[in-house]
């Protein structure tokens, strides 16, 4: 009696699951915890055999040199000036558009599809001649130039993805605020896209993302004023080899506000506004 | 509270025709019905009024003022969805005061006007409650609460029932009738519904294809319909068409049935002359003026067997057939007979109607 209870108590007890998430978790955690200890472990410990799991005298050595000496911090702040400006911009853009595609099917049927489509256009096939734009107008190497490039990179996923939430919130409830007494505009910004919230943030963090990571154009498109964060990490790779402390160092840097960002909007990401908008 | 006056009225998605030449007249604090089978236009008209459809041609005109090309928000119209369209990040409260939020009224005048409405339709308690949090009927109050609190020209209702199930639907029609009688005010309602229509409206336009069939009282239009389309639209169980012949019979015309039987003509018939023997008619008569032939003279008896039995509880159905044609009666429930029992019918003529097979017009003679 008492071992068929425990037998089925352990039945109860996912095994394979276990498992598997724990293999998992190893996956994707041994990469990072290897890239934080190379970040404090001397330069002597790197490539050490046996592998060091935990150096015996951590420095923060790196960091210094990577913030400073190689422009990190730099990096750093222009990746947020210019990846936070250029996700505001291709939200708002991008609401604007999404809205008056999913509504008014502006352009048919095939402006939606010729928005996505852009996506599938190699960067290196345009990239020659923004750079060549960019020098005649001034734009090269410049905050704005680079946020006016990401936003136009975009803003196709941030359109389709807004779209597909737009399409979601039932008409009625805008046709409603129209006869109450909003005109258009006021219909969009105070039913609609409070209500497309959770679609509006999910595509902003896939685009902020995108800019945080992106690195051919920033590497063309500037040099040593508006350089972006990804673009730091050539100089960890020279002649001498390669620099694995300060590599990982600026990395660990630089994937704080990946994780404040995914802290911060996780609830809008899961949160489904729409529910008893209409029946059901 | 205004009238409303829609002259020449049409609307075209495309090429596609959805509202085909209106002309409407509703009065000041009618009650309105539009009716009509799925796709005949009428919620893409009541949609026209509302401004949320541009019209193609015509004029629409609410308390002597064109609106043809003002938005929705200056018609001072109020509208109730289908699907309530309650906005769900607002609390009830907020719902209901949206309007008056978006028209810029003092936060205590909001607050009042939201407790009166709220009072009257007996939500006072669900203010603080979310949309999602609300049941089928309490939406649908909340709905119609947004609507009056702006305290509106004209009411504007689409279909605002049928996501509702039956027992509340009777219980929200007795509230609207009601507060019809309260407010007085100009009510326009869209329904498929037959039922909800006769009891709600003071008037029914009743539309098909685009077009309006007829418009009167629910009785008028159930006693005198104008084309079989309204005959077999109002009315339930539906009115039994029975084809037939018109052929002289000596000095008048009878009706005669495939089979050869002869009825005479209904009492609206008009006079007909030998001259329109042949032409192809349709006798129409509800179920409620076929019955049994004891004893009243005044019916037109029919013998025939009974195929079906349907009771309801007060009246009873039963199914036979008349020259092939199956026609149901209503019976006293307590004496139905049962199916194969030999029923000797008696017809009202006085009550039915002769329908033009070709033109599908109920032919009347001119009233005295």
């Amino acid at each position: 009696m008492i071992a068929n209870l425990s037998i089925r108590r352990l039945r109860r007890v996912p095994i394979a699951s276990i498992l598997f998430l724990a293999i998992f978790l190893l996956f994707i955690l041994v990469p990072l915890y290897w890239m934080a200890m190379t970040s404090i472990k001397p330069s002597d410990d790197y490539l050490a055999v046996p592998p060091v799991w935990f150096p015996a005298h951590p420095t923060l050595v790196h960091y210094g040199a990577a913030l400073f000496a190689y422009r990190g911090l730099t990096g750093l702040l222009n990746s947020v000036i210019i990846s936070t400006a250029a996700t505001i911009l291709s939200a708002f853009l991008g609401t604007l558009m999404a809205y008056s595609l999913a509504r008014f099917n502006t352009g048919g049927q095939h402006l939606s599809f010729w928005v996505l489509s852009q996506r599938f256009l190699p960067p290196i096939a345009i990239i020659l001649p923004i750079f060549l734009i960019y020098r005649g107008v001034g734009l090269h190497d410049t905050h704005i130039g680079l946020v006016l490039a990401y936003t136009v990179l975009t803003l196709p996923v941030t359109v389709w993805m807004m779209y597909a939430y737009f399409r979601q919130v039932p008409r009625s409830l805008e046709e409603a605020a129209l006869v109450d007494g909003c005109t258009r505009w006021q219909a969009l910004w105070r039913v609609a896209v409070p209500l497309a919230v959770p679609g509006i943030v999910a595509a902003a963090v896939f685009a902020f993302i995108a800019c945080w990571t992106e690195f051919f154009f920033a590497l063309l498109l500037t040099s040593r004023n508006a350089f972006t964060l990804p673009t730091v990490f050539r100089a960890f790779i020279g002649f001498q080899g390669a620099l694995y402390g300060e590599s990982s160092a600026l990395s660990v840097v630089s994937l704080v506000p990946s994780i404040a960002l995914g802290i911060l909007v996780q609830r809008h990401l899961v949160r489904g506004l729409t529910l008893g908008a209409v029946r059901g | 509270m205004a009238p409303v006056k829609i002259t020449g009225l049409h609307k075209r998605f495309g090429t596609v025709p959805a509202v085909r030449g209106i002309d409407l007249t509703v009065a000041d604090g009618e009650f309105t019905v539009l009716v009509g089978p799925s796709g005949c236009g009428k919620s893409t008209l009541l949609r026209t009024i509302a401004g949320l459809e541009d019209l193609s041609e015509g004029t629409i005109e609410i308390g002597g003022r064109v609106v043809n090309d003002m938005r929705p928000k200056d018609r001072d119209v109020a509208m109730v969805f289908q699907d309530y369209a309650l906005y769900p990040h607002m609390t009830v409260a907020r719902n209901i005061g949206f309007g008056l939020r978006a028209r810029k009224f003092p936060p205590a005048e909001i607050d009042t006007r939201v407790r009166r409405a709220a009072a009257m339709l007996g939500i006072e308690l669900l203010l603080d409650r979310y949309p999602r949090q609300l049941s089928g009927g309490q939406r649908q109050r909340v709905a119609i609460g947004r609507a009056i609190v702006r305290n509106p020209q004209i009411f504007l209702f689409d279909e605002p029932l049928s996501n509702l199930d039956a027992q509340l639907r009777d219980e929200m029609r007795s509230e609207i009738k009601r507060l019809h009688q309260d407010l007085g005010a100009t009510m326009i309602y869209v329904t498929h519904d037959q039922i909800e229509a006769m009891t709600l409206a003071d008037r029914i336009v009743l539309m098909n294809a685009g077009q309006i069939e007829q418009v009167g009282t629910p009785l008028d239009l159930y006693e005198r319909p104008a084309t079989r389309f309204v005959a077999g639209f109002l009315g339930s169980p539906k009115i039994n068409f029975i084809p037939a012949t018109l052929a002289a019979g000596g000095s008048s015309v009878l009706l005669k049935l495939g089979d050869g039987q002869t009825l005479p003509l209904p009492a609206s018939a008009p006079q007909l002359s030998a001259s329109d023997s042949g032409r192809l008619v349709e006798l129409g008569i509800r179920p409620q003026h076929v019955g049994r032939a004891n004893g009243d003279g005044a019916r037109t008896r029919i013998k025939s067997a009974i195929e079906l039995v349907q009771p309801t509880g007060s009246r009873t159905f039963v199914t036979f057939r008349l020259a092939g044609t199956p026609v149901m009666a209503e019976l006293d429930a307590h004496d139905p007979g049962r199916p194969g029992d030999e029923i000797e019918a008696g017809f009202d003529m006085r009550r039915a109607v002769l329908i033009d097979s070709e033109t599908g017009r109920v032919l009347r003679a001119v009233s005295p």
